[in-house]
């Protein structure tokens, strides 16, 4: 096999529950391949705390190539470890030295309580949604022909790198005020751009903007961590776009959040 | 033998079918929709879809996903795009056109009226997912942008950079949380089916449990929709996300849900090659990378050596020397030859000995975007006026073109592989990758237990013996948005007066007896293996003998190695921790049960197909060229498997004829 064998100290925040307290526990861990990705060397770690009658670290993962978001992980105090641009299931071994000691925390965040081990709650991501995060369309096979809305590629293009958030967390996790700013900001923009989501697009930015408060999470502070350590390069320059659409739609007189 | 397929394909002319079926379908009065529960299994492009569709119209939907949120099903990690008849580009589109080359793409094993039907609402689809703010790639004049794909010869495929199946999976998803906001649709994350509830014969609820708290809940409804995917993580390596099962497929299967054409699996031939013992999961590379890669591997087996020991670079391999195969085989489509006839002409030059990849695998082969870079370098240099510019100029103006079309398919890969292919060509090889096969559906999408429907990936009816390039993405949706919610009406138009259903019975007890003594079993069992250890020997066994190339010598043996494996695993598993709390390997040990049933059934039907055609690759049936050999007299059907007790060699065989009408069979030629 091409590729260095490593063997790792690693120290994981462990915690049976929501409501428990946690702690770090340490680990070894011998010949990882410097080819296998960070997921897979905890697939090793728990196949060895398995055949040692231990209960496995628990940690989100599906797709393992970047996309779907699930997975998340602080890696020695950075948001999906050490590399730029990718997510934890992107990383891969050759990022560490044989010898190393590895911390492991889950986002750590009031908008994402722990439910156990390394996995948090991030429903809250998905119920800033449920308050607007769409445009208002019936399925009906009687939508105008696509090419009826035409759209500046400049501004498709634009609406599509917001759209391109994958909802991780990242973001939030490594805000020092825990904000959602950037998430928000991501969907706000992708339909603020377009000329499809224009219609609601006040409704909407008052409505995702005042639950987006409601579930907890902090304001922006300009810090820029979220667009450091986010994974798909979402610009700051949504939160912008969002805090000019939710000035915008204050002032408006007619609208009202509900 | 208690199955009869009936599947109840209209009358009339192919192109009138639809229409026709849908005007004289039943339906359910708005004022009655409120009084009917519906359940969906899974949300990626067909469940999220159906899910968003159903709940508007006004039924009661619970939907569920074993993600923690459905955003994250894994449609989203569909990279190249989705097939439309809009014949935007003047190319000669047609539906016809669509539906004639996904039939001969599928290697006439599909079924024709679903076939035609799927090419006939395409339009709706890109229409449907631009209104929701899909942000499809445009031109400048800010048109919809198309390019072409695997097995077609027209530009019909609408895409939004790699992740087009991002952005549609994120399309349904927000016209789902438009539901969800308005309280129509009940989403279950973190929850996963484990038995379907059949009572009177009829489809009426499932067994879930909740994924953190351990809770075995029972749940009612007047129609289950299954929409959980494809089942390629049989083969333990695959391009499926880790979560990806068969678990509910199998669990309607073992209920009396017919299971067709198991053995039809699509190994794609753009994948990163496997690294070594610790990979858990293979990653595609995106099949448009074929429209401006090219193909190749070393033309002399001593420079192919030179390659695997690391002594010799690519870029060192001099153009006389590099042997384009699939350019060379099939001069007519040249790289975008459908993926299996890809994926077997990978797999020949790596048997021959001229795999590239400086492995234990030694497997693999090149994409190379070199000749790209200056052609679209060149055409970049006259746009800006550049005169007599040198070729490094022109290789980087190229390369910045290239980074347009494919950027975050090259970081990506560089992220995985540590090698830039800007500087390098990409390793490829193939993999498995999606299920053609599926459960057994009627025309519309209703299994064989009454009330119990299947939808995308999960059913058999569309693809035939392989999948052409975007074509999933356009099934999924189809289904989800324009014909489940027709053809699910026609069902449920007779369950308006029935009222809740109880979950109150001894069927409901009963199932959920079952998932517990299962969980039990596994919990008490102390066996001395991992769930992995069984799947991944699982793995083996299906790769290497119901793989990309099968014979009935190596079927029969894995038959009998699957079933061992099987009993080993039920003896000797071992899974830790509670049921009361999140335990994934409690999850995995469920699945990988179902796993072993299912993948030995996928032997026995590739052992039953006599022929060679699409994904399904016999070498007994082959043609001096290495082609496949179809044997269209004796299996031009949909076989059929009814589950018939624990011994899985005692499935029944049920043949529905596939009849072609409207396309005449031909043997697939791509030179």
């Amino acid at each position: 096999m091409a590729g260095k064998l490593l063997n790792l100290t690693l120290k994981v925040w462990r915690q049976a529950g929501s409501g428990q307290q946690g702690k770090f526990e340490e680990y070894k861990l011998e010949g990882v391949s410097t080819e296998s990705s960070f997921l897979e060397m905890l697939d090793m770690l728990n196949e060895q705390l398995v055949e040692q009658d231990k209960e496995p670290v628990s940690f989100d993962h599906d797709c393992r190539e970047g996309i779907c978001g699930m997975c998340s992980l602080f890696i020695n105090g950075r948001a999906h470890g050490p590399d730029r641009g990718i997510t934890t299931c992107q990383l891969h071994m050759r990022m560490f030295n044989d010898g190393d000691t590895i911390v492991i925390e889950p986002w750590r965040s009031a908008g994402f309580p722990v439910i156990k081990d390394l996995i948090v709650d991030r429903t809250a991501f998905d119920r800033i949604q449920h308050a607007g995060g769409f445009v208002s369309v019936n399925t009906s096979g009687n939508t105008i022909d696509a090419n009826a809305i035409p759209v500046e590629k400049e501004k498709a293009d634009k609406a599509f790198a917001a759209a391109a958030c994958i909802g991780c967390g990242a973001c939030v996790a490594t805000c020092k005020n825990g904000s959602a700013m950037l998430f928000v900001s991501a969907k706000v923009s992708q339909y603020a751009l377009l000329p499809q989501g224009r219609v609601e697009a006040t409704r909407r930015v008052l409505n995702m903007v005042r639950k987006m408060d409601e579930e907890g999470f902090g304001n922006c502070t300009n810090t820029g961590a979220c667009e450091v350590e986010c994974p798909k390069g979402i610009s700051l320059e949504n939160i912008a776009r969002m805090n000019r659409e939710f000035l915008f739609a204050s002032l408006s007189n007619d609208i009202k959040a509900e | 033998m208690s199955i009869k397929l009936d599947s109840r394909i209209p009358e009339g002319d192919i192109h009138e079918k639809w229409k026709n079926h849908k005007d004289h379908m039943r339906l359910v009065a708005p004022n009655n929709r409120g009084k009917i529960d519906v359940i969906i299994i899974g949300t990626g492009l067909a469940g999220g879809a159906a899910a968003a569709s159903l709940a508007e119209m006004g039924y009661n939907v619970k939907a569920f996903c074993y993600q923690d949120s459905p955003r994250r099903a894994h449609s989203i990690a569909a990279q190249g795009g989705i097939n439309a008849a809009k014949n935007y580009q003047n190319d000669g589109d047609s539906v016809y056109r669509l539906f004639y080359d996904t039939i001969k793409g599928g290697d006439y094993r599909a079924r024709e009226a679903n076939v035609y039907r799927l090419a006939e609402v395409s339009g709706s689809i890109i229409d449907q997912c631009v209104a929701q703010g899909v942000p499809f790639a445009r031109e400048y004049g800010g048109l919809l942008d198309n390019r072409s794909f695997g097995g077609t010869q027209v530009q019909r495929t609408f895409y939004a950079a790699g992740q087009t199946g991002q952005q549609l999976l994120l399309g349904a998803y927000s016209a789902m949380n438009r539901q969800i906001g308005k309280g129509r649709l009940q989403m279950f994350n973190r929850h996963e089916m484990l038995e379907l509830v059949v009572v009177d014969g009829k489809a009426r609820g499932i067994i879930a449990r909740d994924l953190v708290t351990g809770e075995i809940q029972r749940h009612s409804a007047h129609a289950v929709v299954i929409a959980s995917g494809g089942y390629g993580n049989v083969f333990f390596l695959s391009t499926n996300a880790m979560g990806s099962n068969g678990t509910s497929v199998w669990k309607i299967h073992k209920k009396g849900a017919a299971f067709a054409n198991p053995c039809f699996t699509q190994i794609h031939p753009t994948c990163i090659p496997v690294h070594g013992d610790q990979q858990s999961k293979l990653t595609l590379m995106s099949e448009s990378l074929r429209n401006d890669g090219r193909i190749w591997v070393p033309k002399k087996k001593e420079d192919a050596e030179a390659v695997r020991a690391g002594k010799l670079k690519p870029t060192d391999i001099a153009e006389e020397d590099r042997d384009y195969y699939l350019e060379r085989r099939y001069p007519a489509f040249g790289n975008l030859v459908p993926r299996d006839v890809a994926s077997r002409a990978a797999k020949e030059r790596c048997d021959a000995g001229f795999g590239i990849e400086n492995n234990a695998t030694g497997e693999g082969v090149y994409l190379d975007f070199s000749a790209s870079f200056v052609k679209y370098g060149k055409e970049k240099a006259n746009e800006l006026d550049i005169h007599n510019p040198s070729q490094e100029e022109i290789i980087k103006l190229g390369k910045k073109v290239v980074e347009e079309k494919y950027g975050n398919l090259f970081t990506m890969y560089e992220k995985i592989t540590g090698d830039n292919p800007y500087e390098t060509p990409m390793k490829i090889y193939p993999a498995v990758h999606y299920t053609m096969g599926g459960v057994w559906v009627d025309y519309n999408l209703m299994s064989s237990i009454p009330g119990c429907f299947v939808t995308g990936e999960a059913n058999f009816s569309d693809h035939g013996a392989n999948r052409l390039g975007a074509s999933a993405l356009m099934q999924g949706l189809a289904d989800g948005y324009f014909v489940l919610p027709y053809t699910i009406a026609d069902y449920l138009a007779d369950d308006i007066r029935t009222g809740t259903i109880s979950t109150d019975t001894p069927e409901f007890e009963e199932a959920e007896k079952q998932v517990n003594e299962r969980i039990q079993h596994f919990l008490t069992n102390k066996g001395s293996k991992t769930v992995d250890y069984f799947h991944k020997k699982l793995g083996r066994v299906m790769w290497n003998k119901v793989g990309m190339a099968r014979d009935a010598e190596g079927l029969k043996e894995a038959i009998k190695e699957i079933e061992e494996i099987r009993k080993e695993f039920w003896r000797d598993v071992k899974v830790p921790g509670s049921d009361k709390t999140i335990n994934m390997e409690l999850e995995k040990a469920g699945r990988v049960a179902d796993f072993l049933e299912l993948g030995q059934l996928m032997a026995i039907d590739a052992l039953n197909r006599n022929e060679s055609c699409g994904g399904h690759f016999r070498t007994e049936y082959q043609t001096e060229e290495g082609e496949t050999l179809r044997d269209d007299e004796q299996y031009s059907y949909v076989a059929a498997w009814e589950y018939n007790g624990e011994d899985i060699n005692q499935e029944i065989l049920h043949k529905e004829d596939l009849n072609y009408k409207y396309i005449k069979i031909a043997a697939r030629n791509y030179k």
